[in-house]
């Protein structure tokens, strides 16, 4: 009896952990990219929370979640070419311009997403992969998830046989180590860093319409609460790695879950301490992974956060 | 970009990047930024389908009206001019501390403990001098944690500071929940009232005006004097500016990193405690109003100058009032403010790099 308890909790943790690691994937992969081509977004966060209230807006308005999805994804390319302007063409300081996106996205979806506040979405019932989550033992929990989930895996693979596999891959990576080489040998820079940073704000985008459409389902200002930052940490912690990015994912999507199952087994703590957990262990975990500078710089792009301009 | 020449009878013109900004465009820049920011608002309020000069006056005449509109706007740039000063000492020295509404949050818990203490026999200046004391310590070792972390592990300052504000945002919401919930509270989270010893002693009477305004004042002077007349301020800049150059002078690049850091968490510290202490009276899990964040734009908009801190904190703090006046004379969501906010520094990078470009006359 304990035994199929014990199954049964660990089950319904694997399958939290998928979900809540799905954001943090999706959104780390997207930066991954950007900042394989030597650019770095701080304007994450404020890209997700865009494309959240977009998302909620699009599901509450066709009740589709691909439509739903897609929106997000758009909105967050958009905030992401806004952003790719500013930083690429007119070389404007990427810290600072990320930070206006970050601060200009809080306020914005806060100011859109006022008469969404409250309101509902019906939670999908989610249908799964036929056959695969009828398995026993974690059939149902590895496969009967929302697609986003898989989409999100998938990405993963194609985004690490593109940076690793493909000529295109390479090219995106020589502009984000040597911008200069690049112009030499003929690469468009700045087109490819603009692209890279339109599919980076993309899968942001879709991390943030994941959020509010499935994962909560709800819009609450400010709802994206720092995953955006977190997956700004993911890339480092993944040593820039798209494989790596999957594993920190599910991680930090593990972590955000401890909090409830800490309170579900008896642990008498308070909700705001427990609710600290992701916070800190992004702290710690980029404190031991920058302690040694081999490791972080062994693929971090040589050219990161440094503006280029053809002809200078 | 616009490069072809432009043929016409006066001569062969182009459009041409300029080697480097001069003076007097480092100061027009944020002007002409605002003038951005007023277009793209008044565009925004046309689309609200409010009259847009209704809608401008709201935010730039109404927070002027009369004597208490002014102590308003003083009260509430307190807190943008303190920690948006010791933002910039960071900025130029190349550290980008952008926790401090942690650092502030933290001031206002360590202010609200020393208040609720009962250290009556200290007397009123010797309590209000703790607190505020007690607050710029508590954002001290805030952005300690941020100094130590990049210091030690290099770990990088912008992510180590942003996390902190949420763990500073629910290390409130734990106290004002739990510990120091008042007991008489009808189980809201907030604390009981800071005794009667604490009140700081108000600049105008009948106004909420305090005196943490002409500290944030003095403190601007106390900037300008550190960032041009001190060897210490000077070797921070150069830190920022040339790294070698500062190894090659002798000066070091950790003690850059750490006054900068303690300065920023000190400053915002002092405006969480002054926050607390005054407006306040209570601490709740609303202490701040985004300060801290908006300080950055603060920042920025004063060109990382005193003076200019100065004048921009009066700039954002006019958003603020305006925000919360679009919500009660229009129906806005006050969230308006934090739009503005953003496009306001949206505008200031493109006028920054827009106004690096020159017409030249070629041939």
């Amino acid at each position: 009896m304990n035994e199929i308890n014990n199954l049964a909790l660990l089950s319904t943790l694997i399958a939290a952990t998928l979900s809540a690691g799905t954001p943090l994937l999706l959104a780390g992969l997207g930066l991954l990219v950007n900042e394989r081509a030597g650019v770095v977004n701080l304007g994450a966060e404020g890209m997700m929370l865009l494309a959240a209230v977009a998302g909620f807006a699009l599901a509450l308005a066709t009740g589709s979640d691909v439509l739903a999805l897609a929106g997000g994804a758009l909105a967050g390319a958009l905030a992401a070419l806004l952003f790719g302007v500013f930083a690429i063409y007119l070389n404007t300081n990427q810290y600072a311009t990320g930070l206006a996106l970050s601060l200009l996205g809080g306020g914005l979806s806060a100011f859109v997403g006022i008469d969404y506040v409250s309101r509902n979405l019906p939670r999908l019932p989610l249908t799964g992969i036929p056959w695969l989550s009828d398995l026993p033992w974690f059939g149902p929990a590895l496969f009967r998830q929302h697609w986003a989930v898989y989409l999100a895996l998938l990405l993963a693979l194609l985004i690490g046989v593109f940076l690793q596999r493909s000529r295109a891959g390479l090219a995106l990576r020589a502009v984000g180590e040597s911008p200069e080489s690049a112009h030499a040998l003929g690469l468009p820079v700045r087109r490819v860093r603009l692209a890279a940073v339109c599919f980076g704000g993309a899968c942001c985008g879709l991390a943030g319409a994941y959020l509010s459409v499935i994962y909560t389902p709800m819009w609450v200002e400010g709802m994206v609460a720092g995953r955006g930052w977190i997956a700004l940490a993911l890339t480092p912690f993944a040593t820039w790695r798209a494989s790596r990015v999957v594993i920190g994912a599910y991680l930090f999507g593990g972590v955000t879950l401890l909090q409830f199952h800490l309170q579900s087994i008896g642990v008498e703590i308070s909700s705001a301490l427990l609710s600290m957990l992701p916070y800190l262990a992004t702290i710690l975990v980029l404190a031991l992974i920058s302690r040694n500078p081999v490791w972080i710089q062994r693929n971090m792009p040589a050219s990161l956060g440094r503006p280029f301009t053809p002809g200078q | 970009m616009l490069l072809e020449p432009m043929r016409s009878q006066l001569g062969v013109w182009r459009i041409e990047r300029r080697p480097a900004a001069t003076a007097w465009m480092r100061w027009a820049s944020p002007l002409l930024a605002l003038l951005l920011t007023a277009v793209i608002a008044a565009m925004l309020f046309a689309m609200l389908g409010k009259n847009p000069w209704q809608g401008l006056a709201v935010f730039f005449v109404e927070p002027l009206r009369n004597a208490y509109a002014l102590s308003e706007l003083a009260l509430k740039a307190t807190p943008l001019m303190l920690c948006a000063l010791g933002l910039a000492i960071g900025f130029r020295a190349n550290v980008w501390n952008i926790g401090a509404e942690g650092q502030f949050l933290l001031g206002a818990i360590c202010a609200g403990w020393v208040a609720l203490l009962d250290l009556a026999s200290l007397g009123s200046v010797g309590l209000i001098s703790l607190l505020l004391l007690a607050g710029m310590l508590g954002g001290m070792a805030w952005a300690g944690i941020v100094a130590w972390l990049r210091d030690r592990c290099n770990a990088n300052e912008i992510l180590v500071s942003l996390m902190l504000v949420y763990v500073a945002q629910l290390l409130l919401a734990w106290l004002v929940y739990g510990p120091m919930k008042d007991p008489a509270g009808f189980n809201f989270p907030q604390t009981p009232r800071f005794s009667a010893a604490s009140v700081l002693p108000k600049l105008i009477e009948g106004t909420r005006l305090h005196i943490g305004f002409v500290v944030a004042l003095l403190a601007a002077l106390a900037a300008w004097l550190f960032m041009f007349r001190a060897r210490a301020g000077h070797a921070l800049q150069v830190a920022g500016l040339a790294p070698q150059a500062a190894r090659y002078a002798g000066y070091s690049a950790r003690r850059a990193l750490w006054t900068s850091l303690l300065i920023s968490g000190a400053a915002a510290g002092l405006a969480g405690a002054f926050e607390a202490a005054g407006p306040l009276r209570q601490l709740t899990p609303y202490v701040s109003a985004g300060y801290g964040f908006a300080a950055i734009i603060v920042a920025f908009v004063g060109r990382l100058h005193p003076l200019g801190i100065v004048l921009a904190s009066l700039l954002l703090s006019m958003f603020f009032i305006g925000g919360e006046l679009a919500q009660s004379r229009l129906g806005l969501p006050n969230a308006l403010s934090g739009v503005f906010q953003g496009v306001l520094l949206f505008s200031l990078l493109a006028c920054d790099a827009l106004i690096l470009y020159r017409l030249r006359r070629v041939v």
